[in-house]
């Protein structure tokens, strides 16, 4: 039986390997949200891969029925990068957490994004380290308190949004793990897009960081401080759209609608090309306490980069013909003895 | 150009010649050896080379740092080594006489650049008084030629400006060469022609001085005669002069054919083996992927994720380079992947000395990984040797999923030698099958896929690709089931896979070492790598002087030929030189608890035949 032609389900995705995060963490949420967005994806088991690095959320791929990669420590985009060039045929998934992707892995990351690179890189950013029991990540906000920082990380914490934009990726965008639907719909979009995506998901590790998004993706947080990005529309949050946000002198700022006016509003325009605005949104909030962007910041067509490659070996055939080793070991000239 | 009749000089018959040009980095002398060798190889000549440079772009002019050199030995014998010792030294500028005149023998030729024998130049040189007049060449053939005027006043007539025209000088050096050892003026002609392709100007120069040069030689009244070199008896067949990096990239680009594989190469850029990534870089006709990667991690990596879609994969470095590959290299043991790690030994420890070469990672490639992570590992003896070596590591990846590793070096990689091109046809067939079916079932017997299920013969796992229906499956590094490959903490399990990880590797199918020299000898010398050269003639010259001894070079250094401890056994005494402090001497002595004495040197400089050969003589008197 191969999967072609035959309509997916759910179930199918699933492997029969114990799901071993520990109860209550939010990864479960991203791997329901995974399994159910491949049957409507209408792919083929066969032709999907995951490749991880190390971390809770690295175990992923041994829960997809797909092929699937379980690599090391931050290295699964430049792992991944090889199996996208090698096989553009396939359809390449990337999972990490916040230390994999941002911390070790940061390197392979952003070369990844600049390059283009057709992957779908989903980042579990849950702020901690989980796997090694609870040090500060680098997108920790600064004073966490851990075991390696009895009296407060010192450390700047990245903005992944941010760290994506300024390598120009082409596709950008963030989700959370408490919204089913709207982790589905952007994984969809990451899918689609025909070049490096990548999606930064809000995890909840309810172990060493329990409830650090709680201020933004609690029920009752979200109207005041989710702001939902829409391509096309003006960017207006809160209970009856009473906010929004607006450009003032080079910065994004959270405005009162009924202040401005609704014309002074950002029209959100995924589409871009110059990724300066979409930086802006993606500096509007300082943390899971004030209204933070989700939804796609940015979605620019670019020349993807297996196919670049795969134009120069194409060129270099017709211009050469067919590689030919008698010709080659020719190639530089020959004598008779 | 001058129009005095040429004098009718002497024609001295030589058996070879062991010339060496020096120069500043910016003089041209790796171009005007390279041609020199080319013109020579066509002739028929045997022949070797030995580069050498300065690890810095451009040093700053007329120092000692700056001087770049190249030795080439031409011969109408079979030669293996570059020569211990040029009997020619050409030589632009003080700097290089300096760096340089420690290396000519005693009453050989120095051609001497005069017009940069200036004060400026002999100070940057640290010469406090002119070495052309203050005795300093007493005892060797000086040939003092005001090269960079002559060359000036033989451009001067096509317009080139004269500050570009000095620049032309090395053709002037070229052309006196090939006069003073009857070359042919036509091909260099064609060179210059096809190398400055669209530069009507350079090529007139160019063109000019080589002319000046050779004219030189045959009016000015300097040397005693000229002389040839005839062709050496090789066998018969049609030949190139290659380098060990280029065969390596071509040896690369062979074994995807004869894989029937895709190539991928991931590689950062890195001394001396960028080279085989700008070869391979060349070859996209042949299906090559190159990619340029991030960092070293990041190469190695990526051939890894193009080895688990179905490519032939390789990464290229250096010793550094190898040192931050090292995690990925446990993981593509663990995932039993095939995968080519080609090192490109230098100097080191560290940046260390990145051209010029050495064989101390031998212990690296063998140990230098977490836990137990045994590779097998191959290593080139020649130059031509890379492109044997590149097909043998393949094929070792291949057929049993692992990664391996290659050991060339820098003196390999630059050098060159001429090689009898291989019949296409002769060479292997190192294709294997992908995994395209079911290998076992479950307990309702329906077909399942067991990605760690090992073949009988070889234990190598299944190589299923993504795409293949059905097969879907999941590798990591976390210790894996035997069998199912799915996560196991078992200790039992994992002392298992422990030891067939182990006897894998052990088992893969090296050939018999043979016996060089003289198989009835008591005495030894055992070599690995890009010592062959330099051992292959010290046992030539010490079986010319009477002495009996037997030479063993090893191609395959994990796991050791099956025969290599029975042949060691029947030697009273095994010397063993190597450019490290006794690696490969401590891996035999404790696997075969064999007294094996070392030989190491480790200035940079490869083995001299003649180091060798008073090596072996030591240790024959040595009772």
């Amino acid at each position: 039986m191969t999967d072609t032609s035959t309509r997916t389900e759910p179930g199918d995705w699933a492997t029969d390997q114990e799901v071993r995060w520990c109860p209550g963490c939010g990864d479960y949420s991203i791997l329901t949200a995974m399994r159910m967005l491949m049957p409507e994806l209408e792919v083929d088991r066969e032709n999907t891969v995951f490749i991880s690095g190390i971390g809770c959320a690295a175990r992923f791929p041994y829960y997809m029925n797909t092929y699937g990669m379980h690599g090391i420590h931050g290295r699964a985009p430049a792992i991944a990068t090889g199996l996208a060039m090698a096989r553009p045929d396939l359809d390449v998934w990337v999972i990490g957490g916040d230390g994999d992707m941002m911390s070790i892995g940061g390197n392979h990351l952003i070369h990844a994004l600049r390059r283009n690179v057709n992957l779908n890189i989903l980042l579990f950013n849950n702020m901690i380290y989980g796997l090694t029991k609870g040090q500060f990540s680098p997108t920790s906000e600064v004073g966490k308190v851990t075991k390696s920082s009895p009296m407060g990380s010192l450390d700047s914490p990245f903005n992944p949004m941010s760290v994506a934009l300024g390598a120009e990726a082409s596709f950008v965008a963030r989700t959370h793990d408490m919204d089913r639907q709207h982790m589905m719909e952007m994984f969809r979009r990451a899918h689609d897009h025909k070049g490096a995506s990548i999606v930064e998901v809000f995890q909840n590790c309810n172990v060493f960081n329990d409830g650090a998004w709680e201020g933004i993706t609690k029920k009752g947080n979200r109207d005041s401080n989710l702001i939902s990005l829409e391509h096309g529309k003006p960017i207006k949050f809160g209970a009856d759209g009473e906010l929004g946000v607006m450009i003032d002198n080079g910065t994004a700022k959270v405005v009162s609608v009924a202040d401005v006016g609704e014309s002074a509003l950002l029209v959100h325009d995924e589409k871009k090309p110059d990724p300066s605005t979409a930086f802006m949104l993606s500096r509007l909030s300082r943390g899971p306490f004030e209204p933070t962007p989700i939804g796609v910041f940015r979605a620019v067509e670019r020349i993807e980069y297996a196919t670049s490659s795969t134009a120069q070996l194409a060129m270099a055939q017709n211009d050469k013909g067919a590689g030919d080793l008698s010709s080659l070991l020719r190639s530089r000239g020959t004598w008779q003895v | 150009m001058t129009d005095t009749a040429p004098r009718e000089l002497p024609l001295q018959e030589l058996d070879e010649v062991i010339i060496r040009f020096a120069g500043d980095s910016g003089d041209g002398m790796q171009l005007t050896g390279d041609q020199f060798t080319s013109i020579s190889a066509a002739l028929g000549n045997d022949l070797a080379t030995l580069p050498e440079f300065p690890a810095e772009i451009r040093a700053p002019q007329g120092t000692l740092a700056g001087v770049s050199a190249f030795q080439v030995r031409i011969s109408d014998f079979a030669i293996t080594t570059p020569g211990d010792a040029p009997t020619v030294l050409v030589v632009m500028n003080p700097a290089a006489l300096k760096a340089q005149l420690k290396h000519l023998v005693q009453g050989g030729a120095i051609i001497i650049n005069t017009d940069a024998f200036n004060e400026r130049n002999l100070e940057k040189a640290g010469y406090e008084s002119d070495p052309l007049e203050d005795g300093s060449l007493d005892g060797y053939r000086s040939y003092p030629v005001p090269m960079s005027q002559i060359t000036r006043d033989a451009v001067a007539e096509h317009g080139v400006k004269p500050r570009d025209a000095e620049r032309s000088k090395n053709f002037f050096a070229l052309g006196l060469i090939s006069w003073m050892y009857t070359r042919p003026v036509e091909p260099t002609m064609e060179f210059i022609s096809s190398k400055f392709h669209g530069k009507e100007l350079v090529i007139k120069a160019n063109e000019a001085a080589f002319h000046a040069g050779y004219n030189f030689g045959e009016t000015a009244e300097l040397f005693e005669s000229h002389y040839e070199i005839k062709p050496a008896e090789l066998p018969k067949g049609e030949y190139t002069n290659i380098n060990g990096n280029t065969a390596l990239a071509w040896g690369c680009a062979a074994a995807g054919q004869l894989a029937r594989l895709p190539v991928f190469l991931g590689s950062y850029p890195i001394t001396p083996a960028s080279d085989i990534l700008h070869d391979l870089s060349e070859l996209k006709h042949f299906g090559v992927r190159t990619f340029q990667a991030e960092d070293e991690i990041a190469a190695a990596a990526s051939a890894v994720g193009a080895a688990f879609g179905g490519a032939l994969s390789f990464t290229t470095t250096s010793g550094p380079g190898v040192a931050l590959k090292g995690e990925t290299m446990g993981l593509a043991v663990s995932l039993e992947l095939p995968l080519v790690i080609i090192d490109i030994q230098r100097g080191g420890p560290s940046t260390g000395l990145p051209t010029k070469p050495e064989q101390a990672d031998l212990m690296m490639a063998m140990y230098g990984r977490h836990s137990e992570s045994p590779m097998p590992i191959v290593a080139p003896r020649s130059p031509a040797d890379c492109f044997n070596a590149a097909i043998e590591a393949c094929r070792i990846a291949l057929r049993y999923r692992t990664p391996v590793m290659l050991l060339s070096d820098g003196y390999l990689a630059t050098s060159s030698e001429p090689w009898l091109l291989p019949d296409i046809d002769s060479l292997p067939d190192i294709g294997v099958d992908f995994h395209t079916g079911f290998n076992g079932t479950n307990e309702d017997g329906e077909g399942i896929f067991l990605p760690y299920l090992r073949d009988s013969e070889t234990l190598a796992r299944p190589w299923a690709i993504p795409g293949t229906p059905d097969l879907m499956h999941r590798i990591g590094g976390i210790e894996k089931e035997d069998g199912t490959g799915n996560i196991s903490y078992d200790p039992e399990n994992h002392q298992k896979m422990i030891a067939l990880r182990a006897a894998k590797i052990e088992a893969v199918d090296v050939p018999d070492v043979e016996i060089a020299g003289d198989p009835d000898a008591d005495f030894c010398i055992l070599g690995w790598g890009s010592t062959w050269g330099a051992i292959d003639a010290a046992v030539d010259r010490l079986q010319e002087a009477g002495k009996k001894v037997a030479h063993v070079h090893l191609s395959h250094l994990n796991p050791f030929p099956k025969n290599l401890e029975e042949v060691l056994t029947q030697f009273d005494k095994v010397i063993c030189p190597e450019m490290n402090e006794g690696q490969l001497v401590n891996l035999v002595r404790a696997k075969y608890l064999l007294d094996i004495k070392p030989v190491n040197k480790m200035n940079g400089v490869p083995f001299t035949t003649a180091e060798i050969e008073s090596a072996a003589l030591q240790a024959m008197e040595a009772s």
